[in-house]
């Protein structure tokens, strides 16, 4: 393929000598005056979602008060060499040297491609997926046990309720939605066993007609308090609002979109996490590979409790915090079965948000109505 | 008429009739800069109402996509999809179809190569490629195809056939990567299993650039001797320009618009296969990129010659290869590019209507009666 190597070889020369020209002719201001640390976020989808990547450029936002570090920001960036690019384009053109690529999908095989061509520079991937035998030293990942705040979410919507009948608008059928699903009943049903909680998938991650057309399926379906996980709640929390359902939050803070609907919401804490990982980088200090928390770490949060919620509720959901934040506390715990009636924990048994079991949840517990199929 | 005269002065010099060719060729040419430079300069009149520097923009977008070695790595990293899915509108186009769901086809072919390619394992090498390569491009002909077929024998607007069965294709995907084609390990991504590394297509010599760049390349030739140079492609243009008229003739219309529908559906399902052989290393959701759709863009800019498609393809990959530095340097959003590919689009097909009205390239201008 001599032909090919030789028109490629003449393109990389003719671009270096525009590259020359275009450093000579390059217009005033808009080179970028870098500190000693660039750091560089890529979302998947708009930071403004009220969701997965607002949730993110939150935590971004509160790294630019940090004295000597550059915030770099790019969103709607797909997980194909799209990504593998922005993470390359920050780096030559802006100087980053950590990197937070934020979508579950940027990390195989993206940030394992990058990764190796740059060893001096630290990719930080959220999702969780490192690991020592198998990926390079200089990724890490890091996730939070977001199901407690699914869990508070049903608490608070197990006290609003008044068919007894929840709504939860999902994405795909994976481990971690099926997490908060579960999770989300089981809140409710440590108010009252007899609550049941109808799940749609839509299928997508952001398919807002989709996410629409459940949310008015389940209010139809009798449903009074409904609750996600898909990456921009904006979309189910204003439809189900407009049907008099109680929200509760997911991702991000959503109440600006139903004051008086809204109940709270499990919500990600970035910005603790960002922040300590940036001032471990400034202090020279390794970032471990591998980070997880919940919310005793500070990794969640919950969305400030709304006027809806009754003083019962705010009471129950004080102390199962108060008890989550302790440790030990499990939402999956035996007796349990998932709803074809296998035996998920028998009596006496549990599993911790720590616990590896729950990465491969491919059930829905009883009492949650859907298929996971 | 005397300045009729002064302008047709330098026929004189040249062959007879050779600034007549000259002149026709260069309508095809001319017309199609002058809306994409006036579409630039319409974009740059939108950023200036928005207070940002169109000079700034139009500066960061050349320094980002061509202005130094890597950013033509990136522009051209991101070509070879392009170059598909542009073949994908282009060649059903010259049959007058408007055929605009070659996504669809990109994510099949994507899935169905990489289901042949996790059951095949390694030990096959470059001979599993190749087949990875022809069950994608079947893949491919046969969903593209069948819109060419309800087109001619049931009369079904193509259109919305093959914009409505993207979606369907889509659906499917998910479907297949997250039931039957979905390997167990790939958890909270489902994807099929992993290709065998010996199935995964390289990059050219030190570069990041796959080998579905010259592949493209390549494709956009042949489609161009094909339609240009061959009986078969001047069949085609003929049917395209009047299809009465072509029936009349005896041309096959019916085998015409089968054959191209499905060539071009081939083309973009191997844009399927290289995403999952040479990036994903898997078939995915995310093969869901959005190229079928700019490669609508490309072939309408590319006013549906294959050859054009490739500077046109590089130009567009240019442009998306900056939207990244355009949204860290001047706060733009990321929606800006696809603003400024709108502009573009505007002004290419309201320059439709220039074509024989240009009194500058009229070839009798030019020396010839």
């Amino acid at each position: 393929m001599p032909r090919h190597a030789l028109t490629r070889r003449g393109l990389l020369r003719g671009g270096a000598a525009l590259a020359g020209a275009g450093t000579l002719l390059g217009p005033a201001g808009i080179a970028r005056a870098a500190g000693p640390l660039t750091v560089g976020f890529i979302y998947v989808g708009p930071k403004d979602d009220f969701g997965y990547n607002q949730a993110h450029a939150e935590g971004a936002a509160a790294l630019k008060s940090i004295e000597g570090v550059t915030v770099v920001e790019e969103e709607n960036v797909a997980e194909t060499i799209d990504v593998q690019k922005s993470m390359e384009s920050m780096i030559n053109f802006d100087g980053a040297s950590l990197l937070f690529p934020t979508s579950f999908g940027y990390f195989d095989p993206h940030i394992l491609a990058m990764a190796p061509k740059y060893p001096d520079l630290r990719f930080q991937h959220c999702g969780g997926m490192w690991s020592a035998d198998k990926h390079p030293t200089n990724v890490g990942s890091y996730f939070g046990y977001i199901g407690m705040g699914q869990y508070l979410n049903g608490i608070a919507a197990g006290h609003a309720t008044r068919t007894k009948k929840l709504g939860f608008v999902a994405a795909k059928p994976i481990p971690q939605v099926l997490m908060n699903i579960n999770s989300f009943l089981l809140g409710a049903r440590a108010v009252d066993p007899s609550i049941t909680c109808q799940v749609i998938f839509t299928g997508e991650w952001s398919l807002a007609v989709k996410e629409a057309e459940a949310a008015n399926a389940l209010a139809d379906g009798g449903a009074d308090v409904i609750t996600c996980h898909v990456d921009s709640p904006k979309v189910v929390m204003e439809t189900a609002a407009a049907r008099d359902c109680y929200l509760c939050g997911y991702h991000a803070n959503q109440s600006s979109l139903g004051p008086d609907r809204y109940l709270t919401g499990a919500e990600w804490n970035w910005a603790t996490v960002y922040t300590r990982m940036v001032e471990q980088t400034l202090a020279r200090e390794p970032i471990p590979n591998f980070v997880r928390g919940g919310l005793a770490e500070g990794f969640i949060k919950m969305s400030p409790l709304g006027p809806a919620v009754s003083d019962a509720a705010r009471a129950q959901i004080e102390t199962t915090q108060a008890l989550i934040v302790k440790g030990g506390f499990a939402a999956i715990k035996g007796p349990l079965m998932d709803n074809t009636g296998r035996v998920i924990a028998t009596e006496g048994q549990s599993f911790a948000e720590t616990d590896v079991a729950l990465e491969s949840m491919d059930y829905l517990v009883e009492g949650v109505l859907g298929s996971t199929s | 008429m005397t300045a009729e005269v002064g302008l047709s002065g330098p026929a004189g010099l040249a062959p007879p009739g050779a600034l007549a060719w000259v002149a026709r060729r260069a309508e095809a040419v001319c017309i199609p800069l002058g809306a994409l430079i006036a579409g630039l300069a319409a974009f740059g009149l939108f950023l200036a109402v928005l207070g940002k520097s169109p000079a700034d923009f139009y500066a960061l977008v050349y320094r980002a996509g061509f202005g130094t070695p890597f950013s033509w790595e990136n522009t051209l990293s991101r070509t070879a999809p392009l170059l598909f899915a542009a073949l994908c509108v282009a060649l059903p186009a010259r049959l007058g179809l408007v055929v605009i769901g070659g996504e669809g086809a990109i994510v099949l072919g994507g899935v169905v190569a990489g289901a042949l390619g996790a059951a095949l394992g390694g030990g096959f090498g470059i001979v599993g490629i190749v087949l990875m390569a022809l069950a994608g491009m079947l893949t491919g002909a046969l969903w593209i195809g069948a819109i060419g077929a309800l087109r001619h024998y049931r009369g079904v607007n193509e259109t919305i056939a093959s914009l409505l069965l993207a979606y369907i294709a889509i659906a499917l995907m998910n479907h297949l990567v997250e039931g039957p084609l979905r390997d167990p390990a790939s958890l909270n991504k489902p994807s099929t299993a992993p290709l065998d590394a010996a199935l995964r297509v390289g990059n050219i010599a030190e570069t990041e650039i796959h080998w579905g760049l010259p592949v493209g390349i390549a494709c956009c030739i042949l489609a161009w001797v094909l339609i240009e140079r061959t009986t078969w492609g001047f069949a085609a243009r003929i049917a395209g320009g009047n299809v009465r008229a072509a029936q009349i003739q005896g041309l096959p219309v019916g085998r015409l618009i089968l054959g191209l529908t499905a060539l071009g559906g081939a083309f973009a399902g191997l844009a399927g296969v290289f995403e999952v052989a040479a990036v994903l290393g898997s078939a995915n959701g995310s093969l869901v990129a959005g190229y079928g759709y700019t490669g609508i863009l490309i072939a309408f800019l590319a006013r549906h010659n294959p050859l054009a498609i490739i500077p046109v393809a590089i130009l567009l990959a240019g442009f998306e290869a900056a939207s990244g530095l355009v949204q860290r340097r001047m706060d733009l959003p990321d929606a800006t590019t696809l603003v400024l590919q709108g502009f573009v689009f505007i002004a290419i097909l309201l320059s439709e209507t220039l074509y024989g009205r240009l009194r500058l390239f009229a070839p009798e201008r030019w020396g010839r009666a």
